[in-house]
């Protein structure tokens, strides 16, 4: 177990809490203040990087990641409707949460990266801000087409101003504008403590995560094998991608990271307004109750001797 | 003691509708409302609260009875299909109705 991080002990602690059906749980308001702060930690880093980069690259990034975004609930929605026999709507709910992004599990790798002093480009919060939202509009498009009742105001509302993308939106531009000096002062309360709050939240995940134990047994086998490979196709995309950007290694395995983790915040609460029909139990068995579990658990380490890997071929 | 007698529409629905709720309350003329977080369980399983997708509000709106039948016809016709909603409508006494009027 000593290769595990402590912050997984924790996941798992969840987990079977959870499973033996403890009634151990964070209250609602800890967990959303843990969340808030787990969002602006992340999101600052990355502002703090922002301002050392040249403008042109970081465009082509964002340009890169959002077609990615785009491509990979289009690559979901027809296994799932087809392969799956899902209903339209469900179909297009579960491919947005797939081409989306979760933080948890982006956080739990930089806690994996930084224990092994693996490099990776630190502008990645701005990449995971940028990859969150295309998918969304693609899910909203999948289920309802191109209508005219279409409500762009209202969708552009629940897109942009969802908590965690506002979040982690103003963490980077205060990191951003801050600069490395200006953030030492609260430097204690959101880097410091950092591997400390993400540890109480990935607790409060395993209780989460068992709790969707029981739907997936109900929803069967399809959505278990969807959850797992699904983020191996996506990493495989990221990874590509990654490297065809030029990012270094640990940027790379990060791309792929980010690529093959399923939202289970933004997503579920857009759908919720925006695709109303759609069964957010689904989603989230499979989000929540598959690949992010096997994300944090399996796919971390996967996706990076991935990434390993395929420099190694390529000799970059 | 001069008392009245007014409605009282309780809805328990998703956290997720919250805004929208309001939004519609205002628009169908109620004049105020009170909003808890709530949790429990029904037809869609445990809603325990735990974090916002399981998450639930109690709210409650004192008005006439004609405001009351608008508002929970217009939610039955809108949410009932695909949310978790339930709504119900009770008799209250109150001391200043003029408050509670259209």
């Amino acid at each position: 177990m000593s290769t595990f991080d402590p912050v997984l002990l924790f996941f798992l602690f969840g987990l079977a809490a959870g499973l033996m059906r403890s009634e151990l749980r964070l209250p609602a308001a800890v967990y959303e203040l843990v969340s808030m702060l787990l969002l602006l930690a992340i999101g600052l880093k990355g502002g703090i990087e922002l301002a050392r980069q040249p403008f042109g690259d970081l465009a082509l990034q964002a340009i890169a990641v959002i077609a990615m975004g785009v491509m990979l609930p289009l690559v979901a929605f027809p296994v799932l409707r087809y392969a799956g026999r899902l209903r339209r709507a469900d179909a297009a709910s579960i491919a947005a949460h797939y081409g989306s992004v979760s933080v948890a599990t982006y956080a739990v790798a930089t806690a994996y990266f930084t224990s092994r002093q693996i490099e990776y480009e630190a502008h990645m919060p701005f990449l995971l801000a940028v990859l969150e939202i295309p998918a969304i509009i693609v899910g909203i498009l999948l289920a309802r087409g191109f209508s005219r009742d279409m409500h762009i105001g209202k969708m552009a509302h629940e897109v942009f101003l969802g908590k965690g993308i506002l979040l982690l939106i103003g963490g980077l531009l205060i990191g951003w504008a801050a600069g490395p000096e200006g953030l030492t002062s609260v430097k204690p309360l959101f880097f410091d403590l950092f591997k400390g709050i993400l540890a109480l939240f990935l607790l409060e995940m395993g209780l989460i995560t068992a709790g969707q134990f029981g739907s997936l047994r109900q929803y069967g086998l399809f959505l278990v094998l969807f959850g797992i490979g699904m983020p191996l196709f996506s990493a495989v995309v990221g990874a590509t991608l990654g490297y065809a950007l030029g990012l270094s290694l640990g940027g790379t395995a990060m791309l792929a990271i980010l690529a093959a983790s399923a939202s289970y915040i933004a997503v579920p609460a857009a759908m919720r307004i925006s695709v109303p029909e759609a069964n957010p139990t689904l989603s989230l068995a499979a989000s929540l109750g598959v690949t992010f579990p096997f994300n944090v658990l399996v796919g971390i380490p996967l996706y990076h001797a991935m990434a390993t890997k395929l420099f190694a071929v390529t000799g970059g | 003691m001069k008392s009245s007698m007014r409605k009282l529409l309780t809805i328990i629905a998703e956290t997720a509708l919250e805004s929208v709720l309001v939004k519609d309350l205002e628009h169908l003329g109620a004049h105020g409302y009170t909003i808890t977080d709530a949790r429990g369980k029904g037809s869609r399983g445990t809603r325990n609260a735990a974090w916002g997708e399981s998450s639930n509000i109690r709210l409650e709106v004192v008005c006439d009875a004609a405001t009351a039948e608008t508002i929970a016809a217009h939610l039955q016709q809108h949410y009932y299909e695909h949310y978790a909603m339930i709504l119900f409508l009770s008799d209250v006494t109150v001391l200043r109705p003029e408050k509670f009027c259209r």
